[in-house]
């Protein structure tokens, strides 16, 4: 049981949590390094191992990996979750960019102002329900399959769900409109490696809690 | 039918260059239907061609590919752009998102304040003299070979000469500091293909002007 991938962030979900999952979900075992001051990301800049002084980084397979889509692409296509070929790597693409779209806007919620977050959160419901998770319920809909590309499990069946599962704890009944998602969701999570992944112990991260937001940004 | 690739978007560089860029320099000629009002776009969505209500759409081998990304690497791949292994698809992937990064600030800079124009013009060549261009200047010192990975011509290097002559309209000087950067520069602005493109009359598109900036706002609301 060797440890096949070094994991350099801070304790947290942020743009490395979707990372931890498709490793997660591709068996692939691996250590994570938390910084916890900005004193220690400086370090690790000065160290040179940062190509453009950002985290994350993730040391696999000999190289130092950054770039959060570098790094799932080449985990996603070394460990067969990319498609069968060209065209289903072009719709696993697309699929998984608009869950990284949404991602985006709820990890950047909690460094909204105050004032600010409940029309962010609006937003950000918004755009899920009326946006996002329409085209993927008619994906499932069009060709009545258990996955979403291809009739096999790929990576878009590992980040539409995480996302899934981001935006039900902003708002627990989000997927009322969606039964086919919840179909899915609950397929997935049945799935043996993510079902690990969902329980207490795994290296899955939790919400950010608002009492670390200061430390955080003090890092970046 | 004329089985050419279709590109939908306004009349202007936005998230849609990068694909131009690389459809010329892989020799693919391509069609273009501009989005010039509100009616337009909502026309696009209201037919269902935007799988995510957004552009760049592209139709390309039957399919309406969305998702900057997406396009990018679909084009790569099938034109042999993406490097022969993992390994250099990795590469590959790492230096296109940091171009993607510093191209990204440049390209919402149009949009912010006047008062914020000089700042924004330091950030820009501060983040590309500090932080991008001495990786790529790096990359090509270490190894010594033409291109950027895997000694031939790939996507990155399309996308590195794209954002050194984005930055270099800010400032024209940027790439003093590097010379290998400014032979790589010269050697790809070369290549037949991107040769034509850079070419006036080609299809790749002027910097955004103030009309250009009103009409996107009008388009999308902002």
């Amino acid at each position: 049981m060797s440890v096949k991938a070094k994991l350099h962030y801070f304790n947290g979900r942020g743009r490395m949590e979707t990372i931890r999952w498709l490793l997660a979900v591709a068996g692939v075992e691996f250590e994570e390094y938390f910084f916890e001051t900005r004193e220690e990301l400086i370090k690790l800049q000065q160290s040179g191992v940062l190509l453009f002084q950002q985290v994350p980084l993730v040391e696999i397979d000999g190289m130092n990996m950054v770039q959060t889509r570098a790094i799932l692409n080449y985990i996603a296509a070394k460990h067969n979750l990319y498609g069968k070929h060209l065209k289903e790597r072009a719709l696993i693409d697309m699929y998984v960019e608009a869950t990284m779209d949404l991602n985006d806007l709820v990890m950047c919620h909690p460094m909204q102002p105050p004032e600010g977050r409940e029309k962010n959160l609006a937003l950000i419901v918004d755009k899920a329900t009326n946006r996002y998770f329409p085209a993927y319920e008619k994906v499932l809909k069009d060709h009545g399959q258990d996955y979403l590309v291809g009739n096999q499990f790929s990576r878009a069946d590992v980040q539409v769900p995480e996302t899934i599962l981001m935006m039900e704890e902003m708002k627990p009944d989000i997927l009322a409109k969606f039964p086919l998602l919840q179909g899915f969701k609950a397929r997935i999570s049945n799935n043996p490696t993510i079902k690990k992944f969902l329980q207490p112990g795994s290296q899955r991260k939790s919400e950010i809690e608002e009492k670390m937001i200061p430390q955080v940004m003090k890092i970046f | 039918m004329s089985g050419k690739p279709k590109l939908h978007y306004v009349n202007g560089r936005g998230r849609m260059e990068s694909i131009r860029w690389l459809l010329a320099a892989a020799g693919v000629e391509f069609e273009e239907q501009f989005i010039e009002t509100k009616e337009d776009l909502e026309k696009l969505l209201s037919d269902g061609l935007l799988l995510f209500q957004q552009v760049p759409m592209v139709e390309i081998d039957g399919m309406k590919m969305v998702q900057t990304r997406a396009i990018l690497s679909y084009i790569a791949a099938k034109y042999n752009l993406y490097g022969k292994d993992l390994k250099e698809r990795a590469l590959i992937d790492m230096y296109v998102e940091g171009t993607t990064d510093l191209m990204g600030i440049i390209m919402y800079l149009p949009f912010q304040p006047p008062e914020a124009k000089e700042k924004n013009l330091a950030l820009i060549t501060d983040k590309a003299t500090t932080r991008y261009f001495p990786v790529y200047e790096k990359v090509l010192k270490d190894q010594g070979q033409d291109y950027l990975v895997g000694n031939h011509f790939t996507w990155a290097d399309v996308h590195l000469l794209e954002a050194i002559l984005m930055v270099e309209e800010y400032k024209s000087d940027i790439l003093s500091k590097f010379p290998l950067l400014q032979a790589f520069k010269g050697r790809i602005s070369n290549i037949p293909t991107i040769k034509k493109f850079l070419q006036p009359g080609s299809q790749r598109k002027p910097p955004p002007d103030e009309k250009y900036i009103a009409q996107v706002k009008q388009i999308f609301n902002i």
